[in-house]
């Protein structure tokens, strides 16, 4: 067996710029979050809060009015509200990917986006909650999903997906914080060690819990941080899995399949990488990290687009294989709905953005031009929106008697929620690039080759 | 009054870091720490210490809320709001495999964090290692070994000598109150 394929420490280099000594990585980070934003930072602030009091306005008024300002009907009672639902917690699913999964797989370069990959799902699913809370339309009995003893003697039934939804989405938010948090607190007591102010001393001191970095306190971090890997991974195949059955078990035709929860989860994952590609691009662009977020990591990221988008493809073609398959007439309509009724542009949009689009990462030139990397992630953003209104809003439209069918159109209200949700994600991503260190400098410092006490330099000092 | 609260010596990267943390060993100190801004591996053994007990504890609270979990279902489905629910058994229990699920998962996490910290003895803002200022160092480029006056192997002049002769830089007495 080959030695050096088990040396700690053999991807630093692909990892990560050469020359990195560990004080400059404390550097190059740290500055951003002790120095003034750039232009371009407030530039984009400025419109993601703009955006986030568009949402604010439009979702006080939906309580105040109803969710009948939607353009929700009969046949259509789950709209863009579901769609978003769905779309937001899927853009969650490549931070607990990239922060767990490649952690237990030991993939070095994760360090580099794993902290605000774990950010970006942190804020994804911020504004994915909101919208089943604001679906429901009484906001103030959205306590009825808590299984506590009430005054109506009623409990909730543990037999709907909706509760399964409930408990895995709240898991997931829960376990995706306290993994962010333990992976700051090293971190944070960097920030606080070089804070000049007392208020920066303070705040950041009480958040990095007095931290001294002991080896008798890594040895106890370390292991927690691996068990809450070993605990997220099995969550993130889950979670996506559990919304898939908010539609698999029911009945209606095209959600009525068992090829949903890995389907929703393959989505789920090329969409979050999707969007870490273009929050990644924008972060570099505006911070200058070109040589932390190396064109490496882009490429290996635009590698993921491809696989999963492969996935995603072979599953919408497998959904139509199935429906004919099944020689359910219904089963049939549906699909054939789908691609050719009155809604196919929406499914040409999608089967375009995210079947086609990610192929052209079979050439490396592709994979390594940030221009295309950039365009190709927003199309891999819109199509998956795409893919889950072609999923919520088609199949519904159209279900069994055509006397009860129906056309969705959505209203503005429709429109300025989802944009709105647009502004909530932004500003807390903004805020928190501002405010807290967005590359994991001590995982970082801990693969540059230095970090191995049995480094060839040190061999003369033993 | 100012007490006497332990040492500290700074080393020069974690190759002398590691030596040093033996050589303590080696010499009877029993709580001395060595500090890094990342763990380092193969430190563990060095300083002599035992594997981390936290997968024990995430176990057992993992199993809790599994219990947990199919115990609220149980009790709800079955003996406060007994309902016939699409001709399904009061206590369907591959219903309740996902909420099952998603217990053992929340309580292990809580576990996993909340007793990092308690073994840690975290949060805690004092501590004699503040007292230094040079000791900021740890979190950014610094490598460093204290030794806390309650160790038992613990005397002002010795403890100095030997964190110079194991290649200790910038040795502080740490005093505060």
């Amino acid at each position: 067996m080959n030695n050096k394929l088990f040396k700690p420490n053999r991807s630093a280099e692909e990892s990560l710029a050469p020359g990195y000594t560990f004080s400059t990585v404390t550097e190059d980070i740290s500055r951003i979050v002790e120095s003034k934003p750039p232009q371009k930072w407030w530039l984009l602030f400025g419109v993601a809060f703009s955006f986030l009091l568009v949402l604010l306005g439009s979702v006080g008024w939906l309580f105040f009015e109803g969710t009948g300002i939607w353009g929700l009907n009969n046949p259509v009672g789950w709209g863009w509200a579901i769609v978003n639902f769905v779309f937001w917690v899927g853009i969650g699913h490549a931070g607990t990917l990239i922060s767990a999964v490649l952690f237990l797989f030991r993939q070095q370069w994760r360090t580099a986006i794993n902290r605000f990959a774990e950010a970006m799902t942190i804020f994804a699913v911020i504004s994915a909650l909101l919208f089943p809370t604001i679906h429901v339309g009484r906001v103030w009995l959205l306590y009825w999903f808590f299984p506590v003893p009430n005054q109506m003697a009623m409990w909730p039934n543990f037999r709907s997906p909706l509760m399964w939804d409930f408990f895995a989405v709240g898991t997931y938010f829960t376990v995706s914080l306290l993994f962010w948090y333990v992976g700051l607190i090293p971190d944070l007591a960097t920030i606080r060690d070089r804070a000049k102010t007392s208020f920066r001393k303070i705040t950041y001191g009480i958040l990095a819990l007095g931290w001294r970095g002991g080896n008798r306190q890594w040895k106890h971090y370390e292991q927690a941080y691996l068990m809450l890997a070993g605990l997220a991974t099995p969550l993130v195949l889950s979670v996506h899995s559990v919304v898939a059955t908010d539609f698999a078990t029911s009945i209606i035709p095209g959600w009525h399949t068992t090829i949903f929860p890995p389907y929703f989860v393959a989505g789920a994952i090329f969409s979050g990488f999707g969007m870490v590609m273009t929050l990644t691009l924008i972060a570099r662009n505006i911070y200058h990290l070109e040589n932390i977020i190396t064109i490496g990591h882009l490429e290996k990221m635009s590698k993921v687009i491809l696989v999963t988008g492969s996935m995603v493809g072979y599953s919408y073609i497998m959904e139509f294989f199935i429906a004919w398959y099944s020689g359910n007439q219904f089963e049939v309509f549906a699909f054939i709905n789908r691609a050719f009724g009155p809604y196919a542009w929406a499914y040409w949009i999608m089967f375009f953005s995210n079947v086609i689009t990610p192929q052209i990462f079979w050439v490396k030139k592709f994979r390594t031009s940030i221009p295309v990397l950039f365009v190709a992630s927003i199309f891999v953003n819109i199509g998956m929106w795409f893919e889950r209104f072609v999923i919520t809003v088609i199949s519904l439209s159209r279900d069994f008697l055509p006397s009860s069918w129906d056309y969705f159109t959505p209203t503005i209200w429709d429109i300025l929620v989802f944009l709105g949700s647009f502004g909530l994600f932004f500003t807390l991503f903004l805020l928190f690039l501002r405010f807290l260190p967005m590359v994991a400098m001590a995982e970082i410092k801990g693969i540059l080759p230095e970090a191995n006490p049995h480094h060839e330099k040190y061999h003369e000092t033993h | 009054m100012n007490k006497t609260l332990g040492l500290l010596a700074e080393f020069e990267n974690p190759a002398t870091l590691m030596n040093a943390a033996e050589k303590f060993r080696e010499a009877g100190y029993k709580t001395f720490d060595c500090h890094s801004p990342f763990p380092i591996h193969g430190m563990d053994e060095a300083m002599g210490l035992k594997r981390s007990p936290i997968g024990y504890i995430v176990g057992a609270m993992a199993v809790t809320g599994a219990a947990l979990g199919i115990g609220i279902q149980y009790y709800a489905s079955v003996v406060a709001y007994p309902h016939i629910i699409s001709g399904k058994p009061f206590f369907s229990w591959q219903a309740y495999v996902i909420i099952t699920f998603a217990l053992f998962i929340l309580l292990g996490a809580f576990a996993a964090v909340i007793g990092m910290l308690k073994i840690n003895g975290l949060p805690r803002f004092y501590h004699p290692v503040f007292y230094s200022d040079n000791f900021k160092k740890f979190s950014d480029d610094g490598f460093f070994v204290s030794v806390e006056s309650d160790d038992p192997a613990f005397d002002i002049d010795k403890t100095k000598a030997f964190m110079d002769s194991v290649g200790g830089k910038n040795i502080e007495v740490l005093e505060g109150e």
